[in-house]
């Protein structure tokens, strides 16, 4: 353990994300201990330790995790995509019930098409879905001066019972209260993912090559953001709008593509949950999809590094496929909603947590390599009223 | 010899550096003591200490012999300490009054005694000169006269020892010379005062002695009688600094920039932000736009540069009408922008050092293909501009530009910007904040750009920057340009009445 640490803070800045993501996780999950053992002391343990293990302790579980992370994946990538452009995509679950009943509705009602264009089409139809909802809250932003935050809240409230009207007139099946099935070859091919990861188990496991889609959309997103033109705009918009104004760049136009490409994502995440082949429908109800939220989670998790937000996506998956098993233990399944909580609580702490590790490193540093600085700056310590003036204390 | 306010051997690290170094500072009372250092030297750090914000790792501070602990400003109130801090702590939104009893309110069963204090406030503002609108919010009254407020607010706390953080910084040449006249008179009274500055002549005019701080350690303190400026600035610097620019006669040529009845409305109810604004810039020469902050610099700068419409007029640029023209055009046109504000302009401050001298041109061709950034050329430019610019930076070019000192933040910018190799070149207060050396450097750099026939449109507060820099001075008073002067005739008084609205040119 000791060697990993030290590797781990030897890779530098990526490092320390890491060792402090791993430490909010190690925080939240002791936090939830205690509330097992407060809630039933014998049954602590065993229930913990099963949270612990659980997503390992079958081939097949781990195929389920890698199933119920892809879609948070892409939640996780749409919240943590606009996060680094300066929005806040609190709409993902509106965007990801959108391009899910678009999809359903292309799966079922496009079997004219050969399944190698209808499933791709229908992926596409998600992420156009997707994409023109978290369109709407850019353009009251960009041209209304709409914070975000507040469009999105209705647009995912508008979007859930649009979506429950539009399925009672198109694609209900009254006797379930859900949309009709969606035809098997409307699926995504599992690519002989299922069988690989089925171990001993009586069935395949329902991991399919959405995941590999997932994970291949969230390298897309790091090229995006950091090796193109697009992404160096949208990231100085994100990071300061004044100087991408002054540097001539569309606020507007950048606001308007980044909710759009946001809403692909998550609306992309929906159609891989619902085209999984795992016999899900998706219901008539009044309540949201709580895959959006969950990946703001993901995002956090993964400090907004769209290859971190894969792990962040697995890790909450993990848990959640623990949690499920909690009422083997007497315990409310909800209770691993709690620790994932808590977790993110500790993850609100992972940039503090992340300041701390670096002033303790270079206060061990110091005397060798005196001043290289990775950290803050040197003159973070002065008056702020002082800022302009006295900013170039240590050069 | 005992000293009223003495600290001794203080020292107060921050991470990574060392903001004070065993510095020793004595004051007598009734002098005038000044407190000389380039930006960052460690004169804040020193006299946050005094004032209780900050703890020292080492040190302790004497009054009158007698060892006190400072642990927060209300210590320092009782030890008699007051301080008027550059950036004026007043609530804007208070009246004279109640911003100078606020914290030591009289009162009665939890009622204010108004009476008492205004009586005592106009008292004092009697007897000291401090001409005040005791009943006038905070708000609407001019820089000046809130200083006065922060004098005032000493004076009825009854403090002896005033410390001055850079109180000249906003005021005219007239109100800084009624300023040191105020500051003589408390001296006289037998108040101690301490006087941080970076401004020599201020110095050789009032204080007495003169203590200079370079890089966190205290040089020495000299009796100002028997000091030369030149010595002083040596002390400071730590090496011979030209105090007068050495600059060549103008080569002017064709017309670059031409501004004609340029019109900014301002907030429905109040007064325009820019009023019939008429002026050019031609090719070689450098032009100042000067007057007090808040005077429309900034609102010309915006609509100049397109960061802001306007109302009414029209700006053309090489003979081409860019009234309606985008910010990038503009770039494009041939100007470029060194910005007032570095941080919310002109500098994404978590963007590395190369990513941000492309801040203007990273669409283009050279740093781009197909939309992928080409990370080579980025860095091979930034490498480039490191040298020629010097630029000191930890990381090269992967240095990130918040983990840089703003002498080389403002750097990056002016690398940037230059290396346009623009018509017009609007230097927006470029020095402000810099210390000594830097200030030199970038003055030497407007001048190579003006030899070089290019158009120098430079907005500055400072008055000595104005007159050394300049070859034309256009002085702005509420949005209207109300005299172009030729800095070689005009006088600082002359300067300071036009900053003032107390005259205005006919013919401009």
């Amino acid at each position: 353990m000791k060697q990993v640490i030290a590797r781990l803070k030897a890779s530098g800045d990526s490092g320390l994300s890491v060792l402090s993501s791993l430490i909010a996780v190690l925080a939240g999950l002791l936090v939830g201990l205690v509330v097992l053992l407060i809630t039933d002391a014998p049954q602590a343990f065993p229930a913990f330790r099963h949270i612990l293990t659980f997503g390992f302790q079958e081939i097949r579980n781990v195929g389920q995790v890698l199933y119920f992370a892809t879609p948070l994946i892409l939640t996780g990538l749409s919240v943590g995509f606009a996060y680094k452009t300066g929005l806040f995509n609190i709409g993902a679950s509106g965007q990801y019930t959108f391009g899910a009943f678009v999809a359903i509705w292309m799966g079922l009602e496009l079997t004219f098409l050969p399944p190698p264009i209808r499933i791709p089409l229908s992926l596409l139809g998600a992420m156009a879905a997707g994409a023109l909802w978290g369109a709407i809250p850019g353009l009251l932003k960009a041209f209304r001066n709409v914070h975000e935050v507040i469009s999105c809240i209705m647009t995912n409230w508008v979007g859930i019972f649009l979506v429950n009207f539009i399925i009672m007139q198109t694609i209900f099946d009254p006797m379930r209260n859900a949309t009709r099935t969606v035809p098997l070859d409307s699926n995504m091919p599992g690519w002989g993912l299922g069988e690989l990861f089925q171990g001993g188990a009586s069935r395949p496991s329902s991991v399919n090559s959405g995941i590999i889609v997932a994970i291949l959309a969230a390298i897309l997103v790091y090229i995006i953001l950091e090796k193109t033109k697009f992404g160096y705009e949208l990231k100085a918009c994100g990071f300061n709008k004044d100087a991408a104004k002054y540097a001539g760049i569309s606020e507007k136009r950048n606001i308007v593509s980044s909710m759009m490409i946001s809403g692909a994502l998550a609306g992309l995440g929906g159609g891989l949950h619902f085209l999984s082949g795992a016999g899900v429908e998706m219901q008539v109800a009044n309540v949201l999809a709580t895959e959006g939220f969950t990946g703001i989670s993901v995002a956090l998790l993964g400090l907004n590094n769209p290859i971190g937000i894969i792990f962040g996506g697995m890790l909450i998956a993990y848990l959640h496929m623990g949690g499920f098993q909690m009422q083997l233990f007497g315990f409310v399944p909800e209770i691993i909603e709690m620790v994932i909580a808590v977790i993110i609580y500790f993850c609100a702490f992972v940039l503090l947590i992340k300041l701390f590790l670096a002033h303790r490193m270079k206060k061990k540093t110091l005397p060798n390599e005196g001043g290289t600085h990775t950290g803050p700056p040197p003159d973070a310590g002065e008056p702020n009223r002082k800022e302009e003036d006295e900013g170039g204390a240590g050069a | 010899m005992s000293y009223i306010i003495e600290m001794r051997e203080i020292t107060k690290e921050f991470p990574g550096v060392i903001a004070n170094d065993n510095v020793t500072l004595q004051l007598k009372k009734g002098e005038i003591h000044a407190l000389l250092g380039e930006n960052g030297a460690g004169k804040s750090t020193l006299m946050s200490i005094l004032f209780g914000l900050y703890k020292p790792e080492h040190g302790k501070i004497y009054k009158n012999d007698t060892e006190v602990h400072v642990t927060g400003p209300n210590d320092a109130t009782k030890l008699g300490i007051g301080m008027v801090h550059q950036h004026f702590k007043l609530v804007h939104n208070f009246t004279v009054l109640e911003n100078i009893v606020l914290g030591v309110e009289t009162t009665k069963r939890s009622v204010l005694q108004m009476k008492e204090a205004r009586k005592k406030v106009q008292e004092l503002s009697k007897q000291y000169g401090l001409e005040i609108d005791i009943d006038k919010e905070v708000q609407d009254i001019t820089v000046g006269m809130q200083q006065r407020v922060e004098i005032l607010k000493m004076l009825y706390r009854e403090n002896e020892i005033l410390i001055f953080d850079e109180p000249t910084a906003v005021l005219t040449p007239q109100e800084i010379e009624s300023l040191m006249q105020t500051m003589k008179g408390l001296a006289d009274e037998g108040r101690s005062i301490l006087f941080i500055t970076h401004k020599l002549d201020e110095i050789m005019q009032v204080a007495d002695r003169c203590s200079v701080l370079r890089k966190g350690k205290m040089v020495g303190t000299v009796d100002v009688a028997d000091v030369s400026k030149e010595e002083l600035s040596e002390m400071m610097v730590g090496r011979k600094v030209m105090l007068r620019l050495d600059k060549k006669e103008a080569n002017v040529g064709t017309e670059i920039l031409r501004v004609q009845s340029l019109t900014m409305k301002g907030e429905p109810g109040h007064k325009n932000k820019l009023t019939d604004v008429s002026f050019h810039v031609n090719a070689g020469e450098i032009v100042c736009v000067a007057g007090i902050e808040g005077n429309g610099q900034t609102d010309l700068v915006y609509a100049l540069t397109g960061l802001a419409g306007i109302d009414g007029g029209q700006i053309s640029l090489m003979g081409q009408d860019i009234t309606k023209t985008k910010i990038r055009g503009r770039g494009e046109l041939g100007m470029a922008h060194i910005p007032e504000d570095r941080h919310k302009h002109g500098l994404v401050l978590d963007y590395t050092l190369g990513y941000n001298e492309i801040l203007q041109t990273y669409y283009t061709p050279r740093f781009q293909t197909g939309g992928f950034l080409k990370q080579g050329a980025i860095r091979d430019y930034a490498e480039g501009l490191i040298r020629q610019f010097d630029i000191r930076a930890g990381r090269g070019a992967e240095t990130i530009a918040r983990s840089m000192s703003g002498g080389n933040q403002q750097k990056i910018i002016i690398a940037r910007e230059i290396d346009r190799d623009p018509h017009l070149l609007i230097a927006v207060q470029p020095t402000r904040g810099l210390d000594v050396g830097a200030i030199e450097y970038i003055h030497q750099q407007l001048l190579k750009q003006r030899d070089e026939g290019k158009a120098v449109l430079l907005i500055s507060l400072e008055l000595e920057e104005v007159m050394n820099v300049s070859d034309r001075i256009l002085v702005m008073y509420e949005g209207e340009i109300v005299a172009n002067a030729d800095p070689k005739h005009v006088t600082y008084q002359e300067l300071g009445l036009y900053m003032s609205g107390a005259k205005r040119e006919g013919n401009v």
